[in-house]
């Protein structure tokens, strides 16, 4: 290490000022548009109309709220409600289900444990959109149609969580198990109690994750939900702007209304969030 | 794909696996036979039902001609298939037209979506106070749904009301652009909200793949007097290279499936020179009842990527010899 000049210190603050107007400047393209987003649902029709626009709401107008909270032609609230209901219960199906096939996968010695785990990574590399078509088939023969399951269940099957489980419970030192088998506990009891409670980090990114991608799901709810009272968020905001057409003010709260609860999730679990994607990308 | 599995699979197991692996499992006898098929039974049940099943369906489907109004769904051999290709079809041209707009997004975007993150990741891998922050605020965008992303970018880039317009025009720009409307700007438009919307996405990956790389390589590269650019070329693109192809794969993948986007924002126009493979597969199969033909489309969708994802090995092979 050698001893900073005063001309190296120099160009350090210089680097730091550059580096801190980098940041704060992509900052601002990265938040301006949300900010947007919440400044016009807070204006009126006139306001939001207006020629040059104003960057505050003035005056701050729960037009927009009250609109898609009290029109029964578009029960955004009962939206909300289902997208909350689909979102909860899809990520604790995939929480059950592939923490115990992850556990199979990852701990216990079977016949055609390598056959059934290579057929599941195997799908992971097969584009969900492909199977659109013959999915909607499925779900159609099982009556599953404009019902709570169909947003719930089929996405339920992933083939993610399971590999991205078994990675972690390869990672838990086998001894724990070992003692745990000593004192007389069996496979059950190793997993409900050593297991699960050691991966409780992989397990509440998984559960993030997974409700995440539910919530935000659009391509799949709009074709096979259609009763207004049945929808989710995402195909209830398209049906909300082809209503609205430009009325701003209403369809931005009904955005900021689908925003929030992921929002408020993001800077909750933002550790989680960020490490689970980091380790979805370098382990598959 | 696989390779970057085994390299996190390697990764993972390596140091402790090769004291315990022999151990593994070796309690499952006190429990029964049954005990790992139980395990796996919820599990394999929807990934049966929704994972497998669709995919044989798919197949099957594909060699019918399976209209939803009709009683019968007659075998039809390769017909859907070749409607494809042969150019006096009646869905060749839309067909066609939807892979070039698919085509087009992917060309235009990933490069820009492999490039802008690992700058912002470069920017966030140093240390400074704030890191955390700035790494959440480039992240968020992508927390939210595609259905938000639509409704949000297509209010600002309106022609009249948008900020979009408002902005270049303080600045002293047109202040009229088409941005959803007209071409070259819809195409600009459906990229640059996509690089906003997931940029913070792979930024992460990049990170992680950075943190990674041992820092003495650094220390030795700069000893050798290596410069700034030197050491990138050298030591962070080397390092980066099972996370570069991943990164490259994913994205690849995530574009070619584009739909939401244009969708929403400039809902396909003009003409349908923006509606993609996805929307003109869901198009046919659930609004036109074309479900066989759609999942012959579906199917030569996913050779066409399975392809391109080979090619992208290939290539990333072939540079590092």
């Amino acid at each position: 290490m050698t001893t900073p000049t005063p001309t190296t210190r120099h160009s350090a603050l210089t680097g730091r000022v550059v580096l801190y107007a980098t940041l704060v400047a992509l900052a601002l393209i990265f938040l301006v548009p949300l900010a947007w987003m919440v400044i016009t649902s807070l204006k009126t029709y006139t306001a939001a109309q207006q020629i040059p626009p104003s960057w505050l709401p003035n005056p701050v107008a729960g037009y927009g709220y009250e609109q898609i909270l009290n029109n029964s032609a578009n029960p955004v609230l009962r939206w909300f409600l289902n997208s909350m209901v689909a979102a909860t219960l899809h990520s604790l199906l995939v929480l059950v289900t592939a923490s115990m096939a992850a556990y199979a996968l990852a701990r216990l010695r079977f016949r055609g444990r390598g056959v059934t785990f290579a057929l599941i990574v195997g799908t992971l590399f097969i584009p969900p959109t492909s199977l659109i078509i013959p999915n909607f088939l499925i779900v159609d023969q099982l009556s599953w149609i404009d019902t709570l399951a169909v947003v719930v269940v089929p996405g339920a099957a992933s083939a993610f969580g399971v590999f991205f489980l078994r990675q972690f419970f390869l990672s838990l030192p086998n001894e724990l198990e070992e003692a745990a088998t000593l004192d007389g506990a069996n496979q059950w009891q190793i997993f409900f109690r050593v297991v699960l409670p050691l991966s409780k980090p992989a397990l509440a990114t998984l559960a993030v994750l997974s409700f995440l991608t539910n919530w935000n799901d659009f391509l799949w709810p709009i074709f096979v939900l259609f009763s207004p009272e049945k929808l989710t968020l995402p195909p209830g905001l398209g049906l909300l702007q082809g209503s609205y057409v430009t009325d701003y003010p209403v369809i931005m709260a009904g955005a900021v209304l689908a925003s929030v609860p992921v929002l408020i999730l993001f800077v909750l679990a933002q550790r989680h969030i960020i490490q689970g994607v980091s380790r979805s990308g370098l382990k598959g | 794909m696989a390779d970057v599995i085994e390299v996190g699979a390697a990764r993972d197991d390596a140091p402790p696996s090769a004291a315990k692996a022999p151990r593994r499992g070796a309690t499952a006898g006190r429990t029964g036979r049954a005990t790992p098929y139980l395990f796996l039974a919820p599990y394999l049940i929807l990934f049966g039902v929704f994972g497998l099943l669709p995919i044989i369906l798919g197949v099957w489907l594909s060699v019918h001609q399976w209209d939803f109004q009709l009683p019968n769904r007659p075998f039809v051999g390769l017909d859907n298939y070749k409607q494809l290709f042969s150019s006096d079809s009646a869905v060749f041209g839309d067909w066609w037209q939807s892979v070039r707009a698919t085509a087009i997004f992917t060309l235009l975007s990933v490069p820009l979506l492999v490039v802008v993150p690992l700058g912002l990741a470069l920017l966030l891998n140093r240390s400074f106070p704030g890191r955390t922050f700035f790494r959440a605020v480039y992240f968020a965008p992508y927390v939210l749904g595609v259905a938000v992303i639509g409704l949000l970018w297509r209010f600002l880039l309106d022609a009249n009301l948008g900020l979009v317009n408002r902005l270049l025009g303080v600045v002293g720009l047109p202040s009229d652009t088409p941005w959803v409307t007209n071409m070259p700007w819809a195409w600009i438009s459906l990229v640059g909200v996509t690089v906003w919307w997931t940029s913070g996405f792979n930024a992460v990956i990049y990170l992680a793949g950075l943190q990674d790389i041992s820092p003495e390589l650094y220390e030795a590269a700069r000893m050798d007097g290596a410069s700034a650019w030197q050491r990138f070329r050298n030591v962070t693109l080397p390092g980066l290279r099972p996370v570069l192809l991943f990164v490259i794969t994913t994205t690849v993948l995530a574009s070619a499936n584009m739909f939401g986007q244009s969708f929403l924002i400039t809902q396909g126009t003009p003409g349908t020179e923006t509606r993609t493979v996805v929307w003109f597969i869901v198009e046919e199969g659930l609004r036109n009842n074309n479900a066989g033909r759609a999942a012959a489309m579906s199917l030569v969708f996913a050779l066409m990527l399975v392809v391109v994802s080979i090619a992208n090995f290939r290539l990333f092979r072939y540079k590092e010899d």
